[in-house]
């Protein structure tokens, strides 16, 4: 029974005409809407309240210093004498270096749990994976303070004694072990376990996406499970792995805790990460909130300001990476 | 090109010719096993020689370093010379990916065994958990003074932030995937951004609003209130995933009944979801309840028991550990307390987490054995 197609044949007359459906939205349903819709508002006036209030209470630190604020490489509040031109790049250096060991790692990890796991192990790695992102970051603080670091710092030496031609690695303090205590590179490997679990779930989700006719397909074609996976998954899921390392990057911008754990605070920027010393906004934050005058508190704003514009940037272009790439198509519907 | 990559392993005498044989993606032979035992003790005794005897390298992590890269180069030269080169690679990458799997893994449990080893010691003394550190100074013994203060303070801010972010996150969950529109996409993009939200700036902006602007004291209140800035976006988020999962045959059963939107949406799509929507409470609570950085800017050091969120500085757990491991770490029995209160800060995140996957453990809609029990049993009565 075609009825679209005899619909127009139908003479125009009497009880047979379709009715026309046309639903009125309740008033309860409006009200309803309404309140919701404040909710999902909500995040953006919470969003807009930290801009405003951290631009607010930085106006002091840059009427004081300007535009210093980003040249400046010192911290000296009382002479107007601060800012964060070694201090930011000190972080963003540290956050790099953490990404370096994460993003290899976490997307391995990824591979693991959805490709070569047995089925039975699945579901226990993937609740490993989502407690290693519950587990606190000052138990990662405590566990890099008193665990790594006394462990690592003959690796260190190993390091900047055979792969000094790198200039990250190079060593220029004397050849003690306590100059490469509370090193960046050892707030970077801290800081990488935190970033491991984002990059490794988010990749995982994705992989497991890959379509299930195209890595049969690649079997048929004779391919070992390398092969599969090199033709097949990692193209499939390259928009989430881009998008759950800019993530797992703006994690690590953000951190705050291991860093001020690990790291000696300093001023002046150094690119060598093994030796002693390191800074970031959040280590000076969290460092000298307690102590500090009004017009350092306008200072560290200020520098929170600059490190929340930084993050969310990160962070809301890795969310619309994940959402446009193909893989993101089915997992946010509509 | 199409070379035999894997060994016929199955006896030829069963499999009649001409008929498929089954490719088998992952299989152990013993010519497999002993490659990978052969290449591990043949990289030992060459890292060994090398790095012990010849060169002058030393460490212990660097040898194991060494002698990985060296089993990894020599398992997959044994393996081109066995089986080409494609096999070789694939053979590389299962070592490659199998250690990332592995260590991650190791590094959870280093983690929470290293804290758990090194916080027994405090925890075994009973005062630990009946006293506050109110009369217990830096030398006083590990059996005088506790973390009571840091963990009443710990349970009144998360459940005052949980009360705050709770209702807040659900209603931006149910708008984005309930109303949605034009305007959702925005804000899913910023409650994505904001769940990634570096936690010392939730800090900084209850210090600048409610401390400097509105006039609050350091307290437990604004502690509160910063966590539920970072648990807001984390639950708004994973309601969202698991409002989405409710099947749309009974949002539409309900419509058919005549129901209004709001009325489907509190009989039927919330109850559905009710086990889903505590799993991302739960798991939002796991994560606020070790946040430190931002308790760290509002709430305030204290060593006394102070139960009122509004005056006053409160302590909590991070707040706790931060304190005698990084500030006042002057000998071991401090730090040694805060690797109890360590250890108390892992135990409460296990048990919430293990909760949230007790109570997540069904899709939205899908009964346990108990509920199914039951509905028999009313079944049978009727």
């Amino acid at each position: 029974m075609a009825i679209a197609a005899e619909r127009p044949a139908l003479p125009p007359s009497g009880d047979d005409l379709p009715r026309t459906v046309a639903s009125r939205v309740p008033a309860g349903d409006r009200i309803f809407h309404g309140i919701l819709r404040g909710g999902g508002y909500a995040v953006f006036v919470i969003t807009g309240l930290i801009l405003v209030f951290l631009v607010l209470r930085s106006v002091p630190a840059f009427r004081a210093v300007g535009f210093g604020f980003f040249t400046t490489s010192q911290w000296f509040i009382s002479t107007n004498q601060f800012g964060i031109a070694a201090i930011l790049p000190l972080g963003v250096l540290a956050a790099l270096i953490a990404l370096i060991i994460a993003v290899p790692v976490g997307v391995a990890t990824a591979l693991f749990i959805s490709e070569y796991a047995p089925a039975a192990l699945r579901r226990w790695l993937i609740t490993v994976i989502d407690l290693m992102a519950a587990i606190p970051s000052i138990i990662v603080a405590l566990f890099a303070v008193f665990f790594l670091m006394p462990r690592i710092l003959g690796f260190d030496g190993w390091l900047s004694h055979h792969l000094a031609f790198i200039p990250l690695l190079r060593f220029t303090l004397a050849n003690y072990p306590s100059q490469y205590a509370n090193a960046t590179f050892i707030a970077a490997a801290a800081v990488s376990l935190l970033v491991i679990p984002i990059v490794a779930s988010l990749c995982r989700q994705v992989f497991s996406q890959a379509p299930r006719g195209e890595r049969e397909a690649a079997y048929a074609l004779g391919s070992t499970r390398w092969g599969m996976i090199r033709t097949v998954v990692l193209p499939y899921g390259r928009a989430g792995v881009i998008g759950a390392s800019m993530l797992g990057l703006g994690r690590a911008l953000g951190e705050t805790i291991v860093m001020a754990f690990v790291l000696t605070p300093i001023f002046t920027f150094k690119i060598n990460v093994l030796e002693s010393g390191g800074n970031s906004v959040t280590t000076m934050i969290a460092n000298r909130i307690f102590e500090a005058g009004p017009k350092e508190i306008s200072a560290l704003m200020a520098g929170g300001l600059v490190l929340f514009v930084m993050t969310l940037t990160v962070n809301a272009i890795a969310a619309i990476i994940i959402h446009r790439s193909r893989s993101g198509v089915t997992t946010a519907a509509d | 090109m199409l070379t035999q990559e894997s060994q016929a392993s199955a006896p030829a005498s069963t499999i009649p010719p001409g008929a498929d044989q089954r490719v088998r993606i992952s299989r152990v032979t013993p010519a497999g096993a002993a490659t990978v035992v052969t290449a591990a003790l043949g990289a030992l005794g060459l890292v060994w020689l090398l790095y012990e005897q010849m060169l002058a390298f030393s460490g212990v992590l660097g040898f194991w370093l060494s002698w990985y890269a060296v089993f990894v180069l020599l398992y997959a030269w044994m393996a081109w010379q066995q089986w080409g080169r494609r096999e070789a690679t694939d053979k590389a990458a299962v070592v490659a990916v199998t250690t990332a799997g592995l260590l991650s893994c190791a590094a959870v449990l280093g983690l929470v065994l290293f804290v758990l080893a090194k916080g027994f010691s405090a925890v075994r003394h009973l005062s630990f958990f009946t006293q506050s550190m109110a009369f217990a100074g830096p030398l006083s013994p590990l059996a005088a003074g506790g973390v009571l203060h840091a963990i009443a303070g710990t349970l009144e801010q998360i459940a005052l932030g949980t009360l705050f972010a709770v209702p807040l996150g659900l209603l931006a969950a149910l708008f984005l995937a309930e109303v949605g529109g034009p305007d959702a996409q925005p804000i899913r993009v910023i409650v994505e951004a904001m769940t990634a939200l570096p936690d010392v700036i939730a800090g900084l902006f209850i210090y600048a609003l409610a401390i400097l602007t509105l006039g609050l004291q350091k307290s437990g209140l604004a502690a509160a209130l910063a966590l539920a800035v970072t648990m807001m976006p984390i639950v708004a988020r994973a309601s969202e995933l698991v409002l989405r999962l409710v099947p749309g045959t009974l949002q539409e059963g309900s419509y058919a009944l005549g129901a209004s939107h709001w009325r489907t949406i509190t009989h039927v799509v919330l109850p559905t979801a009710r086990s889903g929507l505590a799993t991302a409470v739960v798991l939002a609570m796991a994560r606020g309840i070790g946040e430190t950085a931002p308790v760290l800017v509002v709430s305030g050091v204290t060593k006394e028991m102070n139960l009122s969120p509004l005056h006053g500085p409160q302590m909590s757990l991070p707040l706790f550990i931060w304190d005698y491991a990084h500030v006042e770490a002057v000998n071991q029995t401090v730090v040694t307390r805060a690797f109890g209160a360590g250890l108390t800060l892992v135990v409460v995140v296990v048990v919430l987490f293990a909760a949230a996957r007790a109570l997540g453990g069904n899709a939205p809609g899908e009964l346990t054995r108990r509920q199914q029990r039951r509905l028999t049993r009313q079944a049978a009565r009727t």
